[in-house]
């Protein structure tokens, strides 16, 4: 269950996070209210996650059996049991079920309160996570038998086929807390991307002082267009990668064209014109949890770029053959022979790397493993050799 | 460990890389874009040409070229050849002076610039006191004269550029013994003319703007004689005896001068106005060339009657009763004569004119009867019309080479046959390791066949494909209407004629086979014809036949163009190329692409409709295929905005017409307003800039998609033997490929060869591959078991390369303008691939396979890919795995007609054109290098008494070097041994 507002994908039918909307300030002493993100997982018959943003007041906090009845009343959820959480300053997914650590919760809230809800039938009790003793030996064990990993997912958000993702915000754990990474999922609609780009220039911090260099921002959304309807793009924002690939020192040109060729599968980072909805991320004071995850931070520069190395991206791989004017059919990948082995290898290093620089995600902080999310039904899905976000072996 | 090995780090792969891939610009064919200079040493035999983009070029004997660029990219207005030395002096726009020495390094020489100088007046004068007008290199070698506006003639030292304030000839001492009345009349004269004595270095000539003339004592620093002119002086000859000056004037006259005892010489001893008695134009430059027995040669530029003539750029040559006026198509820049160049001899003798027009170069033999031009063996008019397409084919078999070649030949029988006049310098350059040839498709109809086996593009053949058809322009309809009893006696010369009559003539696409002479050429209005090579002239009907792309699919109108009507009678062709087959696509939209395979005797063709396939043997059509989506309207009905019809094109003819007639005479005419204007114009560049910056481009960014317009449009078409259904019995097909992602392939049926024209050929669609990146098909590639190209048509036949591997599994490389994949056959499945858009965000625009030698292991090749994208980058990629090996940058990515334009060879090499005039020539492999290396020897003028170092012993090693030539030549050599002096020509 690493769904978690903001880094989390969404869904069709879910209202996106709107962006302009988080107006939640910083917590004061007085009387400000708490800004409270709320996330609900496919309630009924529908299988779906939704957001919901809604304001509490710091000082009267309320009992916690109001505060249950609010968040059904807010995601239209009257009969369904849910579990309730909230994301400490550590990071940690902690259970809501009382009016003690309800209070505790408003209290602590910098300034967001982050509160995660699951159906009570689907839900997943290890992804609250307040011993870390015992996430220590999963870790270990992880490393030392990565299969298990494998065949016992711990987070099940649902059946994958059952909806169709359209975007997501992803490595939040890796990225500077300036940038957002967005992917945006052509395929399978009808939507146009629907976004413009243009030349522009940003000003940048060098060893020389601050310096105005060329940059990429998006021009113009289209009204109705799925960048405009994930609501995870805006107008001026700075375009800094495209699917793993630095802009900087291409042309508008190159960059259209890349965008272009990654548009069945377009993940952009952005550096958003309005930093104000940004992730805060929690202070990472020593000791309490023990769970800092600055541990894996000298590596994350090449996670990064591997990351969406886009000869690992397999989203567009469905070419489509008609053989002697019978139906049309997606092309096969073909066996793999040696002369592919080298190119296997490397994603397996990868697959290596992560689970030794990254604690896996199932057992991670969620905050720092959110950026796991679409990969989550990807590893369900019987079908796909997916091993790691957007690392499909390639032949 | 095998893991922990990336690739492109593996230490071995990276020698080897570096023993086959090298990036070399090498050599630029074909005629300099803008010349605006011309130079030429009598004593090197060597050609100088300046642009107005600051380059200067250097030619002597065929491979013998040098180039130089000044950094300051202005434009070369003046050449000057210091006499009796390898250097020379050129003079830019913005008045600076520029000193090129030929330094020989390592055997070869090197054009290399030694010294600039801009000449400067005391501090307050006007700018116009030091503008160069004229430059006089002095034959001492150790002075420059520099006439200026001002009137005054400066000296700088060479080779240290210092001025010599002492020796200026102020226009004040040159006036001082002028009369009263004469120097009232003229109060500011420019200087217009320099030359020296040819037979007394001690005294300078120099005429002024106004007309007054005067001869200048060097030693004694005053005026020895006075011409007292009237009429406004352009230019200035010495007569070789020195006893007569010939002045030209801006009236169209020109003057004789004798050099006589008196002081003061107030009329000319004979004035003429050789096309009078109407107003005429000037005459801006003259030669009064002896000969030893008759009249003298007067050959003078412009002189024509303002009125009727005057928009014509001519040359008049006029040697006793013989009169021609050469009629170029184009602005004549400057021309000198190849002349006896010894000083010492008593006569010219003239032997050739060497003519630099705007577009082309002009060599005329004055020795042989009727004057007729030299076939230049190089600085060819690649854009005699403008070029559309190229087509290279590598290591031409000898007998077709010489086939072609004799084909040419009877096209080239009205050029003399003098051998070529400037041919100074060694050419070092080893042959050419094969036959090339280079064919270029003109928007006339034409197909030029170039030898592109070395430096010197040499012309071999031309090919006209107009008289298959019926046109509005009638074939008799000459150039030259005029008859020999007309007066002025023009005379057209040169190759250079941009106008197309019709633009559906156009040729798009050519293929060539070697082996067996077939040659297919498909052009704009949707026209393909297939041609064999005849030796002898022939007479007949071409059969045609009809292709309706559309095929059954009602209610659509094409607006475009309309297809030529091709001619019904029979048609005499000369020997050569000689088609056989025309036919033509409906609607008639420009063929997009072409191949033939002359072993099947197939011909397959693509336009933005459809492609089709048709038999050549049996001149039938095999198939057509509709690529179109029924949504496409702009692609059905023709791209409207793109076709020029008839009548607009006719009007940019004449307009270009104009735009080249409009005069730039004078070239330093109120060169203070140009200043300004240009410092106008600049500002206002720089307002459009800031204004663009305010309203940035936009870029959509949208996913490809199946309704998209042009995605019908047939981007590339493919023969291959190959497993297209099961893998144990291979069969020809047909694959072609679309600007829509889209890959067709057909199973062909070619029956065998003693029931060829029996059986009909049979096609049937097998596969249709959909990219789902839907980007443009611009290669398809079939590697065989060894994952090597299969090779093309009849060169196994003629055992020039090994057979395919048939036992192994088969490849299909499709590449397209993003991505590189690699399938399996005959079951389609994915097996590899590179997405270079993705990664690098550019596009593929070019793609060809080409074989690279290693440079140092003699047996080792290799095939690989070389690509073009639109960024200008030139990629090599490994096959079959598709791993770059190495990226150059080669064109600017601005530079959209030189991409379009570029064209690969199948070893390794290729051509761009750098303008609408020059191809530029490039190598990607070490071993196959085409570059120019030469030698002028500067070694045989020692010291400083070249005057008197006439020793039999160099002339011996002068004749002993060049022994193998024709007697002819050593004549010439032997003159240009003993004539340091008299240079300074231009």
């Amino acid at each position: 269950m690493s769904l978690l507002w903001p880094n989390a994908t969404v869904w069709p039918g879910a209202s996106a996070p709107s962006t302009s909307a988080a107006s939640a300030g910083p917590i004061g002493p007085g009387s400000q209210p708490v800004g409270a993100g709320g996330l609900c997982l496919g309630p009924g018959q529908h299988f779906g996650a939704e957001f919901r943003r809604f304001s509490l007041e710091r000082t009267k906090p309320g009992k916690f059996e109001e505060f249950y009845g609010l968040l059904q009343h807010v995601h239209k959820i009257p009969n369904v049991e849910v579990l309730v959480g909230y994301i400490d300053i550590h990071g940690d997914l902690l259970p809501i079920n009382n009016d003690d650590n309800y209070h505790k919760a408003v209290s602590t809230a910098n300034p967001l309160l982050r509160i995660f809800i699951q159906r009570k039938e689907d839900a997943d009790y290890s992804a609250f996570g307040t011993d870390t003793m015992t996430r220590k030996k999963n870790v270990l064990s992880n490393v030392l038998r990565p299969d298990n990993h494998k065949k016992k997912p711990h987070i099940v958000i649902s059946m994958p086929r059952d909806f169709r993702p359209v975007s997501s915000i992803i490595d939040v754990d890796i990225l500077p807390e300036t940038h957002r990474r967005v992917r945006l999922y052509k395929y399978g609609t009808d939507k146009p991307l629907g976004f413009y780009i243009r030349d522009g220039s940003s000003v940048r911090v060098t060893p020389h002082g601050l310096e105005k260099v060329p940059g990429i921002f998006i021009s113009r959304l289209v009204p109705g267009g799925l960048a405009q309807s994930t609501g995870l793009l805006a107008v001026n924002d700075e375009v800094l990668e495209v699917n793993g690939i630095e802009v900087s020192g291409k042309s508008l040109d190159q960059v259209t064209d890349m965008m272009i060729a990654n548009s069945r599968n377009l993940i952009i980072t952005v550096r958003p014109a309005n930093q104000r909805n940004n992730v805060v991320r929690n202070s990472r004071t020593s000791g309490s949890s023990g769970q800092s995850t600055d541990t894996s931070l000298p590596g994350y520069t090449p996670h990064t770029v591997q990351n969406f190395h886009p000869e690992e991206d397999d989203s567009d791989e469905d070419d489509i053959i008609i053989e002697d004017n019978g139906e049309p059919q997606q092309i096969p990948k073909a066996v793999p022979t040696s002369e592919s082995l080298e190119s296997l290898t490397q994603i397996e290093l990868l697959h290596d790397s992560t689970q030794n620089g990254f604690i896996p995600f199932s057992e991670v902080n969620l905050c720092h493993s959110a950026g796991n999310v679409s990969m989550e039904y990807e590893i369900h899905d019987p079908d796909k050799k997916s091993l790691e976000d957007g690392a499909i072996i390639t032949l | 460990m095998r893991r922990f090995l990336r690739h492109g780090h593996d230490p071995v792969r990276e020698r080897l890389k570096r023993d086959l891939f090298q990036f070399n610009k090498t050599v630029e064919h074909g005629f300099p874009h803008q010349p605006s200079a011309l130079g030429y040493s009598p004593f090197l035999h060597l050609m100088a040409i300046g642009t107005r983009s600051g380059a200067i070029k250097l030619y002597g004997a065929p491979g013998v070229e040098f180039m130089g660029l000044h950094e300051e990219n202005n434009t070369v207005m003046q050449i000057h050849f210091i006499p009796g030395q390898c250097q020379l002096v050129t003079l830019l726009d913005d008045n600076s002076l520029h000193l090129w020495s030929l330094k020989q390094r390592s055997g070869a020489s090197e054009l290399q610039e030694e010294q600039r100088f801009t000449l400067r007046g005391p501090p307050g004068s006007p700018p116009s006191a030091t503008q160069i007008t004229v430059v006089l290199p002095h034959s001492s070698r150790e002075v420059l004269y520099l006439g200026t506006e001002s009137g005054n003639v400066f000296v700088v030292e060479l080779p240290s550029f210092r001025l010599l304030e002492d020796r200026t000839i102020t226009s004040e001492a040159v006036l001082q013994r002028v009369p009263e009345d004469y120097r009232n009349r003229r109060s500011f004269e420019l200087v217009e003319a320099l030359r020296e004595h040819p037979r007394n270095p001690g005294h300078i000539l120099i005429g002024y703007s106004r007309g007054l003339i005067v001869l200048w004592d060097l030693h004694n620093k005053r005026v020895s004689r006075h011409f007292l002119g009237s009429q406004q002086l352009e230019n200035l000859f010495w007569q070789k005896d020195g006893h007569q000056i010939i002045s030209c004037h801006y009236d169209g006259s020109y003057a004789q001068w004798p050099v006589s005892n008196d002081d003061r010489q107030l009329e000319p001893l004979e004035s003429k106005v050789p096309y009078g008695p109407f107003p005429c134009k000037a005459i801006s430059k003259i030669y009064w060339q002896t000969t030893k027995n008759g009249p003298p040669y007067i050959i003078f530029q412009g002189g024509m009657p303002r009125a009727s003539y005057g928009d014509r750029h001519s040359i008049s040559v006029v040697h006793g009763s013989q009169q021609i006026a050469f009629d170029f198509t184009s602005r004549v820049i400057d021309f000198f004569v190849v002349c006896n160049a010894d000083p010492a001899a008593e006569f010219d003798d003239p032997s050739a004119m060497v003519v630099l027009a705007e577009e082309e170069l002009v060599v005329i033999d004055l020795k042989s009867a009727g004057w007729p031009a030299v076939h230049p063996p190089y600085l060819a008019s690649l854009h005699c019309s403008a070029i559309t397409c190229s087509h290279h084919v590598s290591n031409i078999p000898l007998k077709l080479w010489e086939r072609v070649i004799s084909a040419g030949s009877k096209q080239n029988s009205h050029y003399s046959d003098m051998p070529w006049p400037i041919d100074g310098g060694t050419n070092l350059a080893p042959d050419p390791p094969q036959r090339d040839l280079l064919l270029t498709g003109h928007e006339d109809g034409t197909v030029r066949f170039w030898d592109a086996s070395g430096v010197c593009l040499r012309l071999l053949y031309k090919l006209s494909t107009v008289r298959v058809f019926l046109t509005d322009a009638d074939p008799n309809d000459n150039m030259n209407p005029l008859g020999e009893d007309e007066w002025p006696p023009l005379r057209k010369v040169g190759s250079f004629d941009p106008y197309s009559d019709d633009p559906r003539l156009g040729i798009q696409k050519i293929y060539l086979c070697k082996y067996s002479g077939y040659l297919t050429v498909a052009g704009t209005a949707g026209q393909i014809l297939v041609m064999e090579l005849n030796d002898e002239e022939s007479e007949h009907v071409v059969d045609h036949a009809e292709a309706d792309l559309l095929q059954d699919q009602e209610g659509y109108k094409w607006k475009g163009h309309e297809r030529l009507k091709a001619r019904d009678e029979p048609v005499r062709f000369e020997p050569g190329f000689q088609p056989f087959v025309l036919v033509q696509c409906q609607p008639p939209a420009v063929v997009t692409s072409l191949a033939l395979h002359s072993e099947w005797k197939l011909v397959a063709f693509g336009t933005s409709h459809g492609f089709g396939l048709f038999d050549h043997q049996q001149k039938r059509l095999v198939f057509v295929k509709c690529t179109l989506h029924p949504s496409d309207q702009l692609a059905l009905e023709g791209p409207l905005s793109r076709v020029k019809s008839l009548k607009k094109s006719l009007r940019q003819s004449f307009r270009r017409i104009r735009r080249s007639r409009v005069s730039s005479r004078k070239r330093r005419a109120g060169g203070g307003i140009t200043g300004e204007v240009q410092e106008a114009n600049s500002k206002f560049d720089q307002d459009a800039l800031q204004e663009m910056e305010l309203a940035p481009i936009q870029r959509k960014i949208e996913a490809r998609s199946a309704e998209d317009s042009f995605t019908g449009f047939v981007r590339t078409l493919y023969f291959a033997d190959t497993f297209l259904r099961d893998s144990s019995r291979h069969c020809p097909s047909l694959w072609a490929g679309t600007n829509g992602g889209t890959v067709y392939a057909f199973c062909l049926r070619v029956p065998p060869a003693e029931r060829r024209m029996d059986e009909p050929v049979r096609a049937e669609q097998a596969k249709e591959i959909q990219l789902m990146h839907r980007a443009p098909v611009v290669g398809i590639l079939v590697l065989d078991g060894h994952g090597t190209p299969l090779p093309e048509p009849l060169e196994v036949a003629h055992d020039l390369s090994k057979s395919p591997d048939m036992q192994g599994s088969h490849q299909l490389l499709v590449v397209s303008e993003e991505q590189f994949k690699v399938f399996t056959l005959p079951k389609v499945s994915s097996k590899l691939k590179l997405k270079l858009t993705a990664l690098e965000g550019c596009r593929v625009r070019k793609v060809t396979v080409a074989n690279f030698g290693s440079c140092k292991t003699e047996d080792y090749s290799e095939n690989n890919l070389a690509i073009l994208t639109n960024l200008g980058d030139i990629q090599i990629i490994s096959l079959p795995f598709l791993k770059l090996q190495i990226r150059y940058p080669c064109i600017r990515k601005e530079d959209v007609s030189g991409i379009a334009s570029c064209v690969f060879t199948k070893y390794g090499q290729g051509f761009y054109l750098i303008s609408p005039s020059e191809f530029e020539r490039f190598s990607l492999s070490t071993k196959w290098l085409v570059e120019p290396r030469c030698v002028v020897d500067t070694q045989e003028i020692t010291g400083n008494n070249y005057l008197h170092n006439k020793s039999g012993m160099e002339k011996a090693t002068r004749k002993s070097r060049k022994s193998g030539r024709l007697m002819e030549h050593a004549l010439l050599n032997d003159e240009r041994a003993a004539a340091p002096v008299g240079g300074g020509d231009v």
